[in-house]
C-alpha cells in the first residue's frame, strides 16, 4: 500500500517540477486534491499564541469542509522541536511516513532544514494560489537572503515594531534609533530589555541594532566571514557593552521569549518591548492583555521585516494534504481574514493588484482599531541579514553575557 | 503462573530506561553511527566544560538541586514532628492535597506571580506602603543569580510529598507506645518524636528522599520560570541543546545529561554514606539525654516556615484563579480591574478533547500499573518474599535516574519500534513513572494485610485465586483507590515523556499548559493551572469516595 502511494507521489512530483502546460498542472492539482481527501495532516506550528491557534482552528474547519482533510495542529513550544524531530527521523534512517507533514518556519530553521536535506522537492510554485503571491516583495522569494525556490510557501508577513504605552511614556520621549536607545537606557535604568538572544526575537533585537549601526548594510546580505563580522560587529558590541548594564536586571538575566518580554511590559516592569507583529498593540488591547493606550512604533530608518512560510519535510507522510493546506493559506479570502485585526492582524503576502475587484475589496476594510499602525507608519521593511550573522551574533552574545 | 509479573514489570519499566541510557550514553561519548561518528571520544564533555558559564550552570544545579532537597527534607521532618504530636495541626496535613495535585509548572508560575517585582505581594503593598507606581527596577526576587527563588519553589512542591511519605510511614510503627515512653522523660513532644519515632520511620522515607534529590537536580520546567537563564541549570542546558537544530549539539547535550546523572548518583551515594556518621552522632545525642532547647527552637521555626511556604503555594494558586477570570489586571492594582468568563469559555472548547486524551491515557496507565503491581505483590507473597533489592532498584530506576538521561534515548527506541507518536508510546512512557509510585504506595498495605484472612479463606476451601479476588482485593480497596489516585496525578503531570514519546502529536493538559505558557497570557495559564489541579483532585476525591460507594452494603468495611 505505502509503496504504491509513494510511487504515485514521486510520479506527481516529477510531473510538477517539470515545466508543463497549465492544463496539465490543473489536472495534476485535481489529482493531488483527490488523494489528499481523507488524510490527517500534522501541521507543526508554534502554539504559544492563542490568536494564531484560533486562526488555525478555523483553518482546520475549512480544510475539513472544503477538502475532507483533518488538520491536526501540533503545538510547538519552539519551532526547532519540529526540525529536530525530522532530523531524528533522518538519523534513524526513515525516509517515508515522517511525523511532520507541514511546518511553520522561516529564516534559520529554513536554512537548517535545507542544508540538512530535510526539504526534498519544491512545491510552492505548483500551488494554484501561487499566482496571487506578491513576487515583488523580496521577502516572499528570499528568506533571510536564501532563495526559497519553491521549498516553502509564504503565509504571513512580520515586521519589527516596538510596543509602548502612550499614557505612560509618550512617543516623543522614546528613542528612535539604536544610538538614542543607549542615552535613553542610561536615563531610565532597568526599563528596557530584550529576549535572550538564543530566542528568535532576542537575536532580532541585536540584528535590528546591527542594521542601524553598521556603515555598509550591503555586507549583511552576504554570509559573514571572520573579517566582515569583526568589523561590522565591532560597532554593535561597543554599543551593546555600553547599553547592557542599564538594562532590566542589570543586563544579567533576560526574558526567555517574546511573550515573557511582553508580560514584563504589561506588568510595567519595562517601558518598551520589541515585537515582530505590527498588530501586537491592537491585538493586546482587543483581548485585554494590554492597556488601551498601548501603541507600536518603528525606528527611524526602518525596521527588519520578513515573511513566515510553511514547508513540507522530505519524509512527510501526507504531502498531498500538506500542499492543499499550503494552498488554502494563500487563498485571498483566507489572507483577508488573517489581515483582519480582529482575527490575526498579520499583513498579507498577496499582490493586491493580482486579485479581482471583489477579492481586493475584502482587504480594504477600514481599520480604525486603536493601536494599529498604518502602512505609511511602518514604512518599507528592511531586509534580513544572512542567517550566518544571526548565528554568529547569538554565539558571541552568549560568550559575552554568560556569567 | 504469576511468575511472569515481575519479569514483565521489569521489562516494561527498566527496559526503556536501560535502552534510553545506552542511546543517550553513546552520543555522550561521541558515538552516533547514523551521523558517521563511530570513534568514542570525550569531545562532548570538552565542549560542555568549555561552554561559557559552565561553572555557573554547575553551581546553580548543585545549589538548587541539593539545597531544595535538603530544605524540603528538613522542613518535612519538622512539620511532621509538629503535625503528628499536636492535634491542632492535624487539619493542616489535609490541606496539602491541592499542592500535591498541582503540577510543578503550575506551582512555579503561581509562586512567580506572587514574588515577582510586579507580583501580587508588591501589588498588595503598592503604592500605599511602598510608594511604587511602577514595579521597582532594582529588586531581583525571581531568577536571582543564586537560584534561591528556585530552591523555594521546589521546596514548596516537594515538602508536602515528603510529609505524606513520613506520615504514612509513621502509621506503620508503634508510634503511640514509643511516644508515651518518651513523653514520660519530659521532652517537648516534637523533640521526643524526632528522638524515638523518626529513626524507625526514616528507613521508609529514604527512597522518596532520594527520588526528590534526583528530581530536584534534573527538573526542567520549574527553572525556566524561577531560575536564571544565562546560563541556566545544567538540565535546562541539556534540553536546550537537544532541541537545537544543530545536530552536533546532541553530543554535548548527551554529555550534560550524563553529567547530571553522575551528580545524581554521587549525591545519592553521599547521602547514603552520610547516614552512618549522622546515625552515630544522633545515637550519642539521644543516649546523653537532657533538654534540647536549640533543637526545639529549630523544629518550631522550621515547621512554621513549612506552613508559610504552604500558604505561599495557596496564595499562588489563588492568584492564578483570579487571573483566569480577569479581563485586565495592571500593576499596581491588588485585584483585577475587570472580570470576565471569556477565558474559561474560550478555553473550554479547546480543552475538552485534550482532557479526554489526558484521562484516557491516565486510565490505561493506572489500570496496567495496578494489575502489574498487584500481580507482583501477590507473586512475592506466595513466594514468601518481599521485593528484592535488585527488583527494587530496577523498578524504582525511573525515579532515581534523571529523566533527561534516558528520555531522548528512549525516543530513539520508540522510533526503531515504529511506536513514536502513538498513544501506546505515550502510555508506556507514563507507565515508567506511574508504576513505581503505585507499587510504592501498594506494597506496604498489601504486605501488612493480616495473613489470617487468607488463612481463614483457605481453610474454608477457597483457592488462592478466589482468596485474592474475593478477600484481598475488597479488603485492600482503600489503598488501591489511593494508589490509583497517586497514579492518575503522576500521569497527569508528565511533560517531557509525553512530548518525546508522543512526538509532539499527543497533547495532554500538561503539554498544552506548557506550550501556552510560552505565549505568556496569564489568564489562559490560570485556566489551565486550575484544570491541571482539578483533574488529580477529582481523582483523589474519587479515591476517598470509592470505598463508601462500593461498600454501601457492607457496614463493616466502611472506612
Amino acid at each position: 500500500m505505502i509503496r504504491r502511494r509513494d510511487f504515485f507521489t514521486g510520479l506527481a512530483l516529477s510531473v510538477g517540477v517539470l515545466p508543463v502546460p497549465a492544463w496539465a498542472q490543473s489536472a495534476d492539482w485535481e489529482f493531488i486534491e483527490a488523494r489528499a481527501r481523507g488524510q490527517s495532516v500534522y501541521f507543526n506550528a508554534w502554539g504559544g499564541d492563542p490568536q494564531t491557534n484560533a486562526f488555525l482552528d478555523w483553518i482546520a474547519g475549512e480544510t475539513k469542509a472544503r477538502h475532507g482533510i483533518d488538520l491536526v495542529h501540533v503545538k510547538l513550544t519552539d519551532t526547532a522541536e519540529a526540525v529536530t524531530r525530522v532530523l531524528a527521523e533522518k538519523a534513524a534512517g526513515r525516509s517515508t511516513g515522517g511525523s511532520v507533514d507541514l511546518v511553520w518556519i522561516n529564516g534559520p530553521n529554513f536554512v537548517a532544514m535545507k542544508d540538512q536535506g530535510l526539504l526534498s522537492a519544491p512545491f510552492a510554485t505548483d500551488l494554484p494560489n501561487w499566482r496571487y503571491v506578491d513576487k515583488r516583495k523580496p521577502s516572499n522569494l528570499i528568506d533571510f537572503t536564501i532563495p526559497v525556490n519553491g521549498l516553502e510557501s509564504p503565509w504571513r508577513i512580520a515586521q519589527v515594531v516596538f510596543v509602548y504605552d502612550e499614557a505612560r511614556t509618550p512617543l516623543a520621549g522614546l528613542p528612535k534609533t539604536a544610538s538614542a536607545m543607549l542615552d535613553w537606557a542610561e536615563a531610565h535604568r532597568g526599563r528596557l530589555t530584550h529576549p535572550n538572544a538564543r530566542n528568535f526575537l532576542g537575536a532580532t533585537f541585536l540584528k535590528q541594532a546591527l542594521v542601524g549601526l553598521v556603515p555598509d548594510r550591503d555586507i549583511l546580505q552576504q554570509a559573514a566571514t571572520d573579517a566582515t563580522f569583526q568589523t561590522a560587529a565591532a560597532a554593535l558590541w561597543s554599543w551593546y557593552d555600553a547599553l547592557r548594564p542599564h538594562l532590566w536586571h542589570d543586563g544579567r538575566d533576560f526574558p526567555e521569549t517574546g511573550a515573557t518580554l511582553l508580560q514584563l511590559f504589561a506588568d510595567g516592569e519595562i517601558d518598551t518591548a520589541i515585537s515582530f507583529n505590527p498588530a501586537e498593540a491592537a491585538n493586546g488591547i482587543a483581548n485585554g492583555t494590554l492597556a488601551k493606550s498601548a501603541r507600536v512604533h518603528v525606528l527611524d530608518g526602518g525596521t527588519i521585516g520578513n515573511t513566515s512560510f510553511v514547508a513540507i519535510p522530505y519524509d512527510a507522510a501526507h504531502r498531498d494534504g500538506a500542499m492543499v493546506i499550503a494552498n488554502l493559506l494563500l487563498a485571498p479570502e483566507v489572507q483577508a481574514r488573517a489581515q483582519d485585526p480582529a482575527v490575526l492582524g498579520s499583513f498579507t503576502v498577496l499582490d493586491l493588484a493580482a486579485l479581482d475587484p471583489t477579492q481586493r475589496a475584502m482587504f480594504q476594510k477600514v481599520d480604525d482599531r486603536a493601536g494599529m499602525p498604518t502602512n505609511a507608519q511602518l514604512g518599507a521593511p528592511l531586509l534580513e541579514p544572512h542567517p550566518s550573522w544571526m548565528t554568529r551574533i547569538t554565539g558571541e552574545w552568549e560568550r559575552r553575557t554568560s556569567q | 503462573m504469576l511468575s511472569w509479573a515481575p519479569f514483565l514489570t521489569i521489562l516494561l519499566v527498566a527496559g526503556p530506561v536501560l535502552a534510553g541510557l545506552i542511546f543517550t550514553g553513546l552520543p555522550a561519548l561521541d558515538v552516533m553511527p547514523s551521523l558517521g561518528r563511530t570513534h568514542p571520544s570525550l569531545a562532548g564533555f570538552i565542549v560542555l566544560f568549555h561552554m561559557p558559564g559552565f561553572v555557573t550552570a554547575l553551581r546553580l544545579t548543585l545549589v538548587t538541586g541539593v539545597g531544595a532537597a535538603l530544605l524540603s527534607f528538613a522542613l518535612a521532618v519538622a512539620f511532621s514532628a509538629e503535625a503528628l504530636t499536636r492535634p491542632s495541626w492535624r487539619w493542616l496535613t489535609r490541606l496539602q492535597t491541592p499542592i500535591l495535585a498541582s503540577p510543578h509548572s503550575a506551582i512555579a508560575l503561581g509562586f512567580a506571580f506572587l514574588i515577582a517585582p510586579s507580583g501580587w505581594i508588591v501589588r498588595l503593598l503598592s503604592p500605599w506602603a511602598t510608594g511604587w507606581t511602577l514595579p521597582p527596577g532594582d529588586l531581583v526576587t525571581l531568577r536571582d543569580p543564586w537560584g534561591l527563588a528556585m530552591v523555594l519553589g521546589l521546596t514548596l512542591k516537594e515538602t508536602p510529598y515528603l510529609v505524606l511519605m513520613i506520615i504514612s510511614a509513621s502509621a506503620q510503627v508503634p508510634a503511640r507506645s514509643l511516644m508515651a515512653a518518651a513523653g514520660a522523660l519530659g521532652d517537648p513532644l516534637a523533640v521526643a518524636w524526632i528522638k524515638v519515632v523518626f529513626p524507625s520511620v526514616y528507613r521508609q522515607v529514604r527512597l522518596p528522599m532520594l527520588a526528590v534529590l534526583a528530581f530536584s537536580l534534573s527538573v526542567v520546567d520549574m527553572p525556566l520560570i524561577l531560575a536564571p537563564g544565562n546560563p541556566p541549570p545544567l538540565a535546562v542546558l541539556a534540553v536546550r541543546w537537544l532541541t537545537n537544530y544543530d545536530l552536533s549539539m546532541y553530543v554535548p547535550a548527551a554529555a550534560a545529561a550524563m553529567l547530571i546523572m553522575l551528580i545524581v548518583l554521587a549525591s545519592g551515594a553521599l547521602w547514603w554514606v552520610a547516614e552512618w556518621p549522622v546515625a552515630w552522632l544522633a545515637r550519642v545525642w539521644v543516649e546523653r539525654g537532657g533538654p534540647n532547647p536549640l533543637l526545639d527552637m529549630i523544629l518550631w521555626s522550621a515547621a512554621r516556615l513549612a506552613v508559610v511556604l504552604g500558604a505561599a503555594a495557596f496564595a499562588g494558586g489563588t492568584g492564578q484563579a483570579l487571573w483566569s477570570v480577569a479581563r485586565l489586571w495592571p500593576f499596581p492594582d491588588a485585584r483585577p480591574v475587570a472580570f470576565t468568563l471569556a477565558t474559561w469559555t474560550g478555553q473550554a472548547q479547546h480543552s475538552l478533547g485534550t482532557i479526554a486524551v489526558t484521562v484516557a491515557v491516565a486510565g490505561a496507565v493506572v489500570g496496567s500499573a495496578l494489575v502489574l503491581s498487584l500481580a507482583c505483590l501477590e507473586h512475592m507473597q506466595r513466594q514468601r518474599g518481599r521485593l528484592g533489592l535488585g527488583m527494587q532498584a530496577l523498578v524504582f530506576a525511573p525515579l532515581l535516574v534523571p529523566q533527561i538521561a534516558f528520555l531522548f534515548g528512549m525516543q530513539v527506541l520508540l522510533v526503531r519500534l515504529h511506536l513514536d507518536g502513538t498513544l501506546i508510546a505515550v502510555a508506556w512512557s507514563h507507565l515508567i513513572f506511574v508504576l513505581p509510585y503505585v507499587l510504592l504506595s501498594l506494597s506496604d498495605p498489601f504486605l501488612a494485610l493480616d495473613p489470617r484472612y487468607a488463612a481463614s479463606g483457605a481453610a474454608l476451601g477457597a483457592g488462592r485465586a478466589r482468596v485474592f479476588f474475593a478477600l484481598k482485593l475488597p479488603l485492600l480497596i482503600r489503598p488501591i483507590a489511593v494508589a490509583a489516585a497517586v497514579g492518575f496525578a503522576v500521569s497527569f503531570a508528565q511533560y517531557l515523556p509525553t512530548l518525546f514519546a508522543g512526538a509532539g502529536r499527543i497533547a495532554t493538559l500538561t503539554t498544552e499548559a506548557v506550550t501556552l505558557s510560552s505565549g505568556g497570557d496569564r489568564r489562559i495559564i490560570g485556566v489551565l493551572a486550575m484544570l491541571q489541579a482539578a483533574l488529580p483532585l477529582a481523582a483523589y476525591g474519587l479515591a476517598l469516595g470509592a470505598p463508601f460507594l462500593l461498600f454501601r452494603r457492607r457496614g463493616g468495611m466502611r472506612p
